[in-house]
């Protein structure tokens, strides 16, 4: 994103009286950290740059193991480029998000242009571009948990979080996570953990920080967690 | 009431029933050997349209029908497991993937056999990561076990099955969209037709049933047709695995045949509401169906034909219970605020009417809605119904809608009561020697 700005104001299209004014407007909802349209939506295509092309494997280094990974997925489909969500998520394990070197090397792999997969990974919700963090908690604020007040959950891990100085870690609510029978829950970097009090909050962060599995025995994989058909009364909050 | 007989969860709580060993022990895969060895590929077609069995995942199509309609002959066809369970108050394929993952894989062998398809997906919502796992595991372990791969149970039937995670996408549910997904784009709906049927993914035809209908498959096989009838209604044929959640002391997933009381599901099964309180109204097939009063939804029977004749539906069959507690406003911003963030941006009437839901709602909860507000929430409804590639915009404006109608008051009286105490807070802030006149303080 950077370059695409710096190139917009040093080029003659931003001298252009019309484009400059908008470009002030847009530096402004910039600086408001609230950009309503991506910045440079209105100018015109630069057709003197060159067309994204497909980058070479021979011009990008491409971890081995990354390599083998994708390839191997390219190939259980009749088609490989079916095989982009496997890639990127891939890609994006190996390096903590999908960086501009990340989509480089799968769109050198699967022989797709970088800008056809950033397309891809804008659409879903699992792939980031940005560094988000190498941990997650997903907290389900959807229908059944907010029935069960998990506005109050997100709150106190957020809190827990601040206060515990908890980094690298992407802490989002999320829509339903398919576990609306341990409601209110919250995905700790893939481990389904509930019913949730806000209590619990300091002790996942803290589990997080230290690398401890957070709230043992209770999680949905669990011995014993929840035998299927015959839930746990959800927590009824104290103060409603 | 006494214990339904149950079939899909009555293995389910089996130690190990997930590995390969314990599933064969339970007389698994015996249905497969079955339908590959002792019928022939019209025979299991047929057995399955005889079973009249109708699509768990929403639409509730007879699935021997939409299988009819895969062409015959020597081609590549395809089957896809929808296994991206997202709406929310769903949580039954992920119960069936996790604990009985040898029973899916099965029927989606068999499924493919009765259509002639040689390359099976199951594509598995990617937050369900370690129920992925565990799918991906066994379908390993059938592989090594002659089940898939190259001349199955050596009758010269080929057939490959790949497990493909998604990345976190309600939309990608949707049949069509799932197909844009699958074969690496971005999740968008195609216009209908073609159906699937005719050209699917990779433009070959291709049969898609969801997780639940496809489990279903081997007990048609093994029980036969007339067996399986024997559970359910003349219109919803066999059990139900319903996934009760909201307010409910137990929430969870109950088996139940078709045309068991709601009453019964929710109270008998899911222990009802929390002491003391009453069920204001329900969602009877998951965020995307209208919702019944407690009043008028109780005492029907939960099968397609008598939920979609209370101006509901079935759907996906999972039972959201809101409580006379809950407020209804917030609860539906929160629906309203799903759709808007998974509509996937195509279709004009989806991507502005969840977007302007959001907002009206909003305006209401904080009371700076205008009586044209109202209006204007149920005509955006309107607008969004039917007009469409699919059904994601329908899925808010049906619920919202129906909130609307039924709770119209209580919309109201919330937008009211916001505005008073905004303006109480303003002439405290203002004018304190005014707010403290008890005519015009803080309502
Ligand atoms: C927005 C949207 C989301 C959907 N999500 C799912 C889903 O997660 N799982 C599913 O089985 N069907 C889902 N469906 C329904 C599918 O489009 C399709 O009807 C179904 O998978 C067919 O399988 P069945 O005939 O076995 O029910 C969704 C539909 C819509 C419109
Ligand atoms: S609503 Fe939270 S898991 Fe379903």
């Amino acid at each position: 994103m950077a370059d695409r700005d710096g190139q917009a104001n040093g080029s003659v299209r931003a001298e252009h009286p019309l484009v400059a004014d908008r470009l002030v407007g847009l530096d402004h909802q910039i600086a408001s950290g609230k950009p309503s349209v991506a910045a440079g939506w209105d100018l015109p295509a630069d057709l003197d740059k060159d067309p994204a092309v497909i980058p070479q494997l021979a011009d990008v280094r491409v971890p081995p193991e990354l390599l083998a990974e994708i390839e191997y997925r390219m190939s259980l489909y009749p088609d490989p480029r079916s095989a982009v969500l496997p890639a990127l998520k891939i890609a994006q394990r190996h390096h903590g998000y999908l960086s501009t070197l990340a989509m480089l090397q799968v769109a050198a792999v699967m022989k797709v242009t970088p800008a056809y997969l950033s397309s891809i990974a804008s659409f879903y919700d699992m792939l980031n571009e940005e560094p988000l963090g190498r941990h997650y908690i997903y907290v389900c604020t959807s229908v059944s948990c907010h029935l069960s007040n998990a506005k109050r959950i997100y709150d106190a891990i957020v809190e827990a979080a601040e206060k515990l100085d908890l980094g690298d870690t992407d802490i989002r609510a999320f829509e339903c996570l398919g576990a609306c029978d341990m409601q209110p829950m919250a995905s700790v970097d893939g481990r389904y953990v509930g019913p949730l009090k806000p209590s619990d909050a300091p002790e996942i962060v803290l589990a997080l920080r230290e690398g401890r599995v957070p709230l043992p025995g209770r999680g949905l994989d669990d011995p014993d967690h929840m035998p299927a058909g015959a839930g746990d009364p959800p927590p009824q909050d104290e103060a409603k | 009431m006494k214990a339904p007989p149950l079939r899909l969860l009555e293995d389910i709580d089996e130690p190990g029933l997930h590995l390969l060993e314990v599933y064969e022990r339970r007389g698994g895969y015996s249905s497969l050997r079955k339908a590959l060895t002792e019928l022939d590929q019209d025979e299991v077609l047929q057995r399955i349209s005889d079973s009249e069995i109708r699509g768990r995942g929403g639409a509730g199509f007879p699935m021997g029908m939409k299988a009819g309609f895969v062409p015959k002959g020597d081609m590549d066809k395809y089957l896809i497991c929808n296994a991206d369970e997202s709406e929310p108050g769903a949580f039954k394929d992920r119960v069936l993937i996790q604990k009985n993952p040898h029973l899916l894989v099965e029927g989606c062998i068999i499924g493919a056999r009765a259509i002639g398809a040689n390359q099976a997906f199951i594509y598995i919502r990617g937050e369900y990561a370690h129920q992925a796992d565990i799918l991906e595991r066994a379908v390993a372990e059938a592989y090594t076990a002659g089940y898939l791969g190259k001349d199955i149970l050596e009758i010269g039937f080929d057939l490959e099955l790949v497990v493909h995670r998604g990345a976190g996408a309600y939309i990608c549910g949707e049949e069509m969209a799932l197909l844009d997904s699958l074969e690496g784009k971005r999740g968008n709906p195609r216009l209908k037709p073609p159906f699937p049927a005719n050209a699917g993914v990779y433009q070959g035809p291709t049969l898609l049933n969801n997780v639940e209908t496809l489990c279903n498959v081997p007990l048609i096989v093994g029980l036969g047709a007339e067996e399986f009838r024997k559970l359910g209604t003349e219109q919803s044929i066999g059990t139900k695995v319903v996934s009760v959640s909201g307010n409910v002391q137990r929430p969870g997933n109950y088996e139940v045949p078709m045309g068991t009381t709601v009453r019964e599901i929710i109270y008998d099964l899911a222990g009802g509401p929390p002491e003391g309180r009453e069920i204001k109204c329900f969602f009877p097939g998951g965020s995307s169906a209208p919702v019944l009063t407690g009043d008028e939804g109780l005492d029907l029977r939960y099968d397609f034909e008598t939920m979609a004749q209370a101006g509901s539906m079935l759907g996906s069959g999972s039972m959201i219970v809101v409580d006379d507690s809950q407020p209804l406003v917030p609860l539906a911003l929160r629906l309203a605020e799903f759709y808007r963030h998974e509509s996937c941006g195509k279709c004009v009437p989806c991507r502005e009417g969840t977007n302007w839901t959001v907002k009206m709602l909003e305006r209401i909860d904080s009371g700076e809605a205008t009586p044209m507000d109202f209006e204007l929430l149920v005509q955006v409804q309107t607008n969004i119904l039917g007009n469409c590639l699919c059904v994601l915009g329908d899925s808010m404006a049906m619920p919202v809608g129906s909130m609307l109608a039924k709770f119209r008051h209580e919309f109201e009286r919330h937008a009211a009561e916001a505005r008073a105490r905004n303006e109480g807070a303003l002439v405290e802030q203002s004018a304190p020697e005014l707010a403290a006149a008890p005519s015009i303080g803080p309502a």
